[in-house]
């Protein structure tokens, strides 16, 4: 366990109803970086979220953020880690029956004694880093859905944690926002020495922004490395998904399989 | 054919365990929800605002029905009284029968199907949409933010509008017997007042439908809590909260009444 790792994932296994999902995950997120977390569809990302939030537990190996381990925490220990994480749900999950500005204060009134004065000036600067100050007044079923992940993208960073955590932040966006949204994580982590972890399918964008990635497929890692190092990879799975081709040298799901077994699951 | 006889027994071992099980986990929903009760009266608005919800939005539903049913009680009392002569005795009837049965029992079915099913669907949806799951990755408690402030506000609900209920039943009494039927006013209103008892009638009607105003909210609440995060699962326990808080309430008002008004 190194100090400089906000989050390290040890041989993690895990599945839905027996059917395995992550199969011995090794993983480091070190403080202050942006990783970034990519695989098809399916592969396990948002489990891997869920895993290090405490939503679910490991078959096997453990989480640890910042030292200590996830699934041993009582519920009291976890509810104190978890304000200090920040998580963009991949849906969203906006409370339907609060305006978007209350969505945003909400965990500013619950967790804090903040007078309103100021809760209202802190929402309406997240808000304004979203480009969504002239919304504070709608309801989430108001929203476009590219909206609404940016209310959701203000809501996470609300409290200013120590890691944020975002599922498919670009998803639904447009180029404009995409491009902004994605300066915006940069800047967070930056100005407020957060640790981000973006899982996305969105290579392009997330390699200009991330400091690492790691590929997930088959429920192992296939890859990892910083951006340059996976652009001149000439690993077929990472050739594949760098540049988007349909027909890699390596059939997609057959790529999973040979490389889970080549890189021996082990050593990250 | 033994296969097939043990094979019907597990099924029946296996739902039987279900059923325990359901329970016991209902009962814990139950109890989690009393112990963390704290913020729905340090933070009285919460609860206020359901009430409003589960409260005033069903207003409509249980003053019309009200008013319907005493006036119905009024047509078919008169019709008994009168055959023994004691037609007079009709605002007594009316108002015993509404304070005592009808208006704790019907103001509860009427509850159940108004706001016991939209608690479930809210839940549900909120559940299905991962709401509950990003307040829990908040470090925020849903049953004590959520849940329990939509229980107190039904059990605080339920019984403002049972009497409600009663008293705009007495009223359609009162429109047919006394303003369409002609029975004497003075009589129907001071033989009422004689007869009703504030302990025996009006607190014990009382007391039912605070029992029935947790019954089915509870029921509602652990419905939308536990129903599968799928519009399929949410419409099945939307179901299953009126069907099941209907008969909870029936059966309730059998034990109650029987311990009540024995003598
Ligand atoms: N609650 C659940 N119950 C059962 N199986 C699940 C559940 N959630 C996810 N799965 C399964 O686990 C696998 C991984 O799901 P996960 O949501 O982590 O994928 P993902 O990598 O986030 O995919 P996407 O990029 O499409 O969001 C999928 O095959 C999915 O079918
Ligand atoms: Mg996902």
């Amino acid at each position: 366990m190194s100090k400089d790792n906000l989050v390290e994932i040890n041989n993690v296994s895990f599945g839905y109803n027996k059917r395995p999902v992550l199969k011995g995950i090794n993983m480091a997120i070190p403080r202050g970086r942006v990783v970034a977390i990519m695989g098809g569809s399916g592969c396990g990302k948002t489990t891997l979220l869920r895993l290090i939030g405490g939503q679910i537990k490991p078959q096997q190996g453990e989480v640890r953020v910042a030292g200590q381990v996830v699934h041993e925490l009582d519920r009291e220990e976890l509810y104190k880690m978890r304000r200090r994480m920040g998580m963009l749900f991949q849906f969203g999950a906006l409370f339907t029956d609060m305006s978007v500005f209350d969505n945003v204060a909400f965990q500013m009134r619950e967790h804090t004694d903040l007078p309103e004065a100021v809760i209202r000036d802190l929402v309406l600067l997240k808000l304004h880093a979203v480009g969504l100050r002239g919304a504070r007044d709608l309801m989430p079923s108001e929203l476009s859905g590219g909206m609404a992940r940016r209310v959701a993208l203000a809501r996470a960073v609300a409290l200013d944690p120590m890691l944020i955590m975002y599922d498919e932040p670009f998803a639904g966006l447009d180029p404009i926002s995409l491009g902004v949204i994605g300066n915006l994580i940069r800047r967070l982590n930056d100005a407020l020495g957060v640790t981000s972890i973006v899982v996305t399918h969105d290579v392009h964008e997330s390699l200009q922004i991330v400091d690492y990635v790691y590929f997930v497929s088959e429920g192992v890692i296939v890859a990892h490395g910083t951006p340059e190092e996976m652009r001149q990879s000439a690993k077929p799975f990472v050739h594949q998904f760098v540049h988007g081709e349909m027909d890699g040298p390596v059939p997609f799901h057959y790529a999973g399989e040979d490389y889970g077994a080549d890189l021996g699951l082990g050593h990250v | 054919m033994f296969e097939r006889m043990t094979g019907g027994l597990r099924g029946i071992g296996h739902t039987a365990i279900d059923g325990v099980w359901r329970i016991g986990y209902a009962s814990r929903f139950f109890l989690l929800t009393l112990f963390k009760s704290g913020i729905s009266f340090r933070r009285f608005g919460l609860t206020i605002k359901e009430i409003y919800f589960s409260g005033v939005l069903s207003l409509i539903i249980i003053v019309v029905s009200g008013l319907f049913v005493g006036m119905v009680l009024g047509l078919q009392g008169y019709e008994t009284l009168q055959k023994y002569g004691s037609e007079q005795a009709l605002g007594v009837m009316v108002a015993l029968t509404l304070t005592r049965e009808l208006g704790p029992v019907v103001s509860a079915l009427l509850f159940a199907s108004r706001a016991g099913s939209a608690i479930t669907a809210e839940i549900g949806l909120m559940k299905a949409t991962e709401q509950i799951t990003a307040m829990e990755m908040m470090a925020i408690d849903p049953i004590s933010r959520v849940v329990a402030p939509r229980f107190w506000a039904g059990v605080i609900s339920m019984p403002l509008l049972a009497a409600m209920f009663s008293a705009v039943g007495v009223f359609g009494g009162y429109l047919v017997g006394v303003v369409m039927i002609g029975v004497d006013e003075g009589a129907f209103w001071s033989q009422m007042q004689a007869a009703v008892d504030f302990r025996q009638d009006i607190l014990n009607g009382i007391i039912k439908s605070v029992v029935f105003g947790v019954a089915v909210t509870a029921i509602a609440l652990f419905e939308g809590y536990d129903a599968p995060p799928t519009a399929e699962g949410v419409s099945h326990a939307t179901t299953r909260t009126v069907v099941t808080s209907s008969l909870a309430v029936l059966a309730l008002d059998l034990v109650l009444t029987a311990f009540m008004f024995r003598g």
